[in-house]
């Protein structure tokens, strides 16, 4: 018999594919059904975004950040708003700060719910998806009774929050929290122990250590590997070191792992919500410092000076001294940091975002190696990919 | 912490004379100045030595600064989980000089190195596989440099007779309109005419 020349199979997995988590092209080179090489083509939603903001004042970059990772925007606001306070010294009244927090954990809930929904869909359960959705539109209604969005909330501002909570939001909140953790274990009872849900996670994807900080993990997925590291625990910004949380850390590092870390955070940031609820001051929700902080609305009708601070903080908007910094939160994908280098203008000289994404996306190829082709999928979805923040 | 930075900077300082030009501490952060040479045996140092301990390469960006010699900057960012410290390394080239890829060293690094080849045409020595990354294929230029206009070059659209997306060079209806808001901030303060008696007045007053 002849003998026949096997040639590798290269397969194009994407740009448009449900389980690509938006426009992910994968080149993958298949030998019989097990992956050779993965090599993800990025970039398809690009927008230039560290372009745009070098155009635009320090005010006006806050909405850039809520489409990056648009399922959880607050979060990236955070992230350069705190950059940016840091280079003007801005301080934030303490009501602001519980505010910030208590939004920073309703978006860390919201990223969860659809990382693990769309994840056990990817895998073939379907429910989890339309329970978990119902519970985040909770969530939205919650951003919208804020400050007016939906997802892109333009919430935070350098010095605070753009408004204070109106009545009988924190009680409503408080009400959901209460309801929330029998939602987390009616989804539970769905997949931990599902036969099938198992089969497809369970030591697939597995990243050691070692190897999960060589390839820049960060947040849950470096968790997952057995690395106790929360920015909020070690590097409290805001009020996380007045609050108390429990940090969840896997073993084994696996696409299980990964999805058992994020049930557990859940659970935590509920608990975070209902402590910030409870110890939240009253008192102003940004900074009182008139060359940064727009003034009332009451006080524009009366008061010359403060017409003319408005008008100069939305035109010429506020002068940031020179200097740089690098200033990351633990946003629900993992750290998400601004390096943000001020000239003394009213625009920033260069922002550099480092989007988690971006290097968990990176080990796909490492991750996906030796598997089945079925196995990429799980991989995806276990690394909670968002293309607003890869392409940037 | 910002005195532990200053002594770690010094520290490395030490060790590394060759290579570490500068070591300054601001705004809480710790940042090395390196000679381009050197930068890898500088990361390797940060990584491998019992007090830096870095073992985490979370960020490798560019930074343009056109009126300088030598234009770009390549900032790296490394953060120690064991003594929980963040350092920044920094080194400079331009257009034609290479920096040597730390892809060795971290396997982090190559998307990011990627970025920075694709955003300003910094190009690494020794990188596995430096294409562009972000950018569209075909894409001519490197955005992200200050030279590079807000608009673009080339503008695409689709075209109903050939059946496929065209690129076009960019027509604005408008010209971009770059506003100077750079006004002092602080208002005047030379005397208005006519303002002098005031001024005298509340120094009589005191």
């Amino acid at each position: 018999m002849a003998e026949t020349r096997i040639q590798n199979y290269n397969l194009n997995f994407g740009p448009q594919h449900p389980a690509a988590h938006g426009v992910l092209r994968l080149v993958l080179e298949l030998d019989g059904e097990l992956i050779e090489r993965a090599d993800p083509h990025i970039g398809l939603l690009h927008r230039g975004t560290e372009k745009l903001i070098e155009n635009k004042t320090y005010h006006q970059c806050v909405p850039y950040f809520d489409r990056l990772d648009y399922v959880a925007p607050q979060n990236q606001e955070h992230a350069f708003v705190l950059a940016a306070e840091k280079l003007a010294g801005v301080g934030v009244p303490l009501r602001g700060q519980y505010i910030r927090t208590l939004y920073a954990e309703i978006g860390r809930i919201l990223n969860h719910i659809l990382n693990i929904t769309s994840y056990a869909m990817d895998v073939g359960a379907m429910t989890p998806f339309l329970w978990g959705f119902e519970e985040r539109e909770y969530l939205m209604e919650f951003c919208e009774r804020v400050c007016g969005a939906r997802m892109h909330m333009a919430y935070y501002r350098v010095g605070g929050v753009s408004q204070d909570m109106p009545a009988g939001l924190a009680e409503d909140i408080y009400a959901w929290s209460e309801r929330f953790p029998k939602v987390i274990d009616d989804i539970e009872t769905l997949l931990t122990e599902n036969r099938i849900f198992k089969q497809r996670t369970v030591d697939i994807g597995i990243i050691n250590a070692e190897q999960a900080m060589d390839w820049g993990f960060t947040g849950p997925n470096l968790r997952a590997s057995g690395i106790p590291w929360d920015l909020r625990k070690s590097q409290p910004y805001e009020v996380y070191d007045k609050l108390d949380f429990d940090i969840p850390v896997g073993k084994h590092g696996d696409c299980y792992d990964r999805y058992l870390i994020r049930m557990l955070e859940m659970r935590e940031s509920t608990k975070l919500i209902q402590q910030c609820l409870n110890d939240m001051p009253e008192g102003p929700v940004i900074s009182t410092d008139k060359k940064f902080a727009p003034p009332s609305r009451a006080d524009m009708k009366r008061s010359m000076e403060a017409l003319i601070h408005h008008f100069k903080l939305y035109t010429e908007g506020v002068h940031v001294p020179a200097g740089e910094t690098y200033t990351a939160v633990e946003a629900p994908k993992g750290e998400f940091g601004v390096y943000l280098v001020a000239d003394g203008t009213n625009k920033p000289y260069r922002c550099k975002i480092r989007a988690p994404g971006f290097a968990h996306l990176q080990a796909l190829d490492f991750l996906s190696k030796g598997h089945m082709l079925a196995d990429v999928v799980a991989n995806i979805g276990s690394l909670d990919i968002v293309f607003g923040e890869i392409d940037r | 912490m910002t005195a532990a930075l200053a002594d770690l900077g010094e520290l490395i300082a030490g060790a590394l004379p060759q290579g570490v030009l500068k070591s300054e501490v601001a705004f809480g952060e710790l940042t090395l100045s390196v000679r381009r040479e050197s930068i890898l045996k500088v990361l390797s140092f940060l990584r491998d030595d019992a007090n830096c301990q870095f073992k985490i390469l979370l960020d490798v960006c560019g930074a343009d600064y056109p009126e300088r010699d030598e234009r770009f900057d390549v900032v790296y960012h490394l953060l120690s989980l064991t003594h929980n410290m963040r350092i920044r390394v920094r080194t400079t080239t331009d257009g034609s000089l290479t920096v040597p890829s730390a892809t060795a060293l971290f396997s982090s690094a190559g998307w990011w190195e990627r970025e920075a080849w694709d955003m300003y045409g910094i190009m690494f020595d020794g990188h596995p596989d430096l294409r562009r990354i972000l950018t569209d294929y075909g894409f001519e230029g490197h955005p992200l440099r200050k030279d590079f206009p807000l608009t673009g070059h080339v503008e695409l659209r689709y075209d109903d007779e050939q059946k496929r997306v065209v690129y076009e060079p960019v027509k604005l209806t408008q010209d971009f309109r770059a506003f100077d808001f750079l006004s002092p901030w602080e208002g005047m303060t030379h005397v208005l005419p006519g303002d002098e008696k005031a001024d005298k007045q509340s120094g009589e007053d005191a």
